[in-house]
């Protein structure tokens, strides 16, 4: 009974899941085939569409762009976050309550309140169409849940773990570095994925910031992927996979990282 | 360490975050409030102070009226159906032993896609039907869209709380006769309920600023019968180029966010008080 129910779980889940492999069907399927309807299944599967992505459209740019933009935003939003985290979970400061408050509160910000006048600002400081304006963009946008979540993890080590570093003649900063960092691992590793797939997939930002190849990322090039007389069905599909490979990558890393951090268990008593 | 040098430490640790904080949040969140009492088109180099009239004007707009309803609508069925079949698939995860690892993975891939994938996905998946270019279908056609893609977030939202009820309480309901219906009813639902209350407000806020589906999949057409409050103003900000009046509806939707983040908080205080 039981193993006939998990299996009936897994079925409705993989049914749940099937529109991207449908994606990914259509991505192998001729267009020709397309057009004749044969919407399902590929009779001849080919990579003409990947060949058609990677060589005659702004896709490759875009998932560079996409790379560079994600992993800077991923790397700043770390380095200040940790900072502050630790400020907000350990130290002694004047007003913390409604720090933390307004933390929590600009996670809840909507993109649309502030774009106007970020694009504005973009401009006039010559940032527009560069990494750098989505980058800035990204990392205040992701800065409060990573503030949030990092506080969270540091708060949950215990103290002596520090205070042992201390005795050991180390400083704060050495300490957070070589001794607090470390054993919140799996916690770090958890709140760097979050910002990288945030920033990987935003797209109100890195539409509105950007102008042409030299700046759009990959979401924003698979929105305007280009048909000129018919849809590209095939083409879009193929764009769409490449685009949906880097996040369904880090997560399934992640899963291994979370149970590696686990298993590890830095901190024993 | 000394309370003055710990609090000089707290400074310099926190003060790059909060500047980035002040500088790109809220500094533009301010500009923001300036933006929407002028009236500002730059291709006509017009810029004049102008109060409070775009948001009397706003507030008569029947299109905005119209971007308030579909927000609305879009908002409230996503995210109660998105509870609902979350709880389920919570439900249906809990009972499993050997296929948990392989069933949340399945259920991470909609989660973890670009929205602009799977709006791209979903105009295939509807390109037969014609249903995104039909007024009254296009926005269920939307809904359906949010919810594949978001239901995933619930689901292990509430499953994670599930597996940390201790069994032997359903157990010894069951022993008093307790039907599995009545079970679910007065004890599993009870105890998920605040977890669901703060799943569904973190769900709430995101559809209320949902942007990428309905930009990509229909623009807010046929007829402005998928445009939310987001693309009301973002169609003023960038493609009427009416920057204050943009702004002023921009505002209106962090209005909006505000009062809904502030009606939950008060629900999940409500509820806690009660248990």
């Amino acid at each position: 009974m039981r193993p006939r129910r998990e299996l009936l779980v897994l079925l409705a889940l993989a049914v749940y899941a099937s529109p991207v492999a449908w994606q990914l069907l259509t991505s192998i399927t001729p267009s020709e085939e397309l057009q004749n309807g044969a919407r399902i299944w590929p009779s001849h599967p080919t990579l003409a569409s990947y060949h058609v992505v990677f060589t005659q459209s702004p896709l490759p740019r875009a998932l560079l762009n996409s790379a560079g933009i994600a992993l800077a935003t991923t790397a700043l939003a770390m380095v200040l976050g940790t900072l502050g985290a630790y400020a907000l979970a350990r130290l002694a400061i004047p007003g913390r309550r409604a720090l933390v408050l307004g933390i929590l509160l600009s996670t809840a910000l909507p993109a649309i309140a502030t774009v106007g006048p970020l694009y504005l600002m973009m401009r006039a400081l010559g940032l527009r169409d560069t990494w750098g304006a989505v980058i800035i963009a990204h990392t205040s946008f992701a800065l409060p849940l990573m503030l949030w979540l990092m506080a969270g993890f540091l708060r949950a080590l215990p103290r002596e773990l520090e205070e042992a570093a201390f005795v050991d003649g180390a400083g704060r900063l050495q300490a957070l570095r070589h001794v607090v960092v470390p054993a919140a691992a799996p916690g770090v590793a958890s709140a760097a994925v979050v910002t990288f797939l945030f920033s990987w997939n935003e797209f109100l930002f890195a539409y509105t910031f950007t102008a042409t190849e030299a700046s759009r990322t990959a979401p924003v090039a698979l929105a305007l992927f280009p048909g000129v007389f018919e849809v590209p069905w095939a083409d879009i599909a193929a764009a769409a996979v490449l685009t949906s490979a880097p996040p369904l990558l880090v997560v399934t890393l992640l899963q291994r990282a979370l149970v590696r951090g686990l298993l590890a268990g830095g901190v024993r008593e | 360490m000394k309370v003055g040098a710990e609090r000089r430490l707290a400074a310099v640790l926190l003060a790059p975050a909060l500047a980035v904080l002040a500088g790109v949040t809220l500094y533009p969140l301010a500009q923001a409030l300036v933006l929407s009492l002028e009236r500002r088109v730059p291709v006509f180099g017009i810029d004049e102070f102008v109060g409070l009239r775009h948001y009397g004007f706003l507030l008569r707009d029947p299109a905005f009226a119209n971007a308030l309803h579909v927000t609305a609508v879009f908002t409230v069925v996503s995210v109660a159906l998105e509870v609902v079949l979350g709880v389920a698939a919570a439900l249906a995860l809990a009972t499993m032993r050997r296929w948990r690892a392989v069933a949340v993975a399945l259920l991470l891939l909609p989660w973890c896609l670009p929205g602009v994938v799977t709006a791209r996905m979903f105009e295939w998946l509807y390109y037969p039907t014609g249903w995104l270019g039909i007024p009254g279908r296009a926005l269920p056609a939307l809904i359906v869209a949010d919810v594949w893609r978001t239901t995933p977030f619930l689901a292990l939202f509430a499953y994670a709380r599930l597996i940390s009820i201790p069994p032997g309480i359903a157990e010894a309901a069951a022993v008093d006769g307790a039907s599995r219906l009545a079970t679910f009813r007065t004890i599993t639902l009870p105890l998920l309920a605040p977890v669901l209350l703060t799943a569904a407000l973190f769900r709430t806020l995101d559809a209320l600023r949902a942007f990428d589906l309905m930009y990509v999949l229909t623009g807010g057409g046929p007829a402005a019968t998928t445009e939310t409050l987001t693309l009301y103003a973002y169609r003023h900000l960038f493609q009427t180029l009416q920057l204050g009046l943009g702004a002023a509806a921009a505002v209106l939707v962090l209005v909006v966010v505000t009062l809904v983040a502030w009606a939950h908080l008060h629900a999940v205080e409500a509820s806690e008080a009660r248990t």
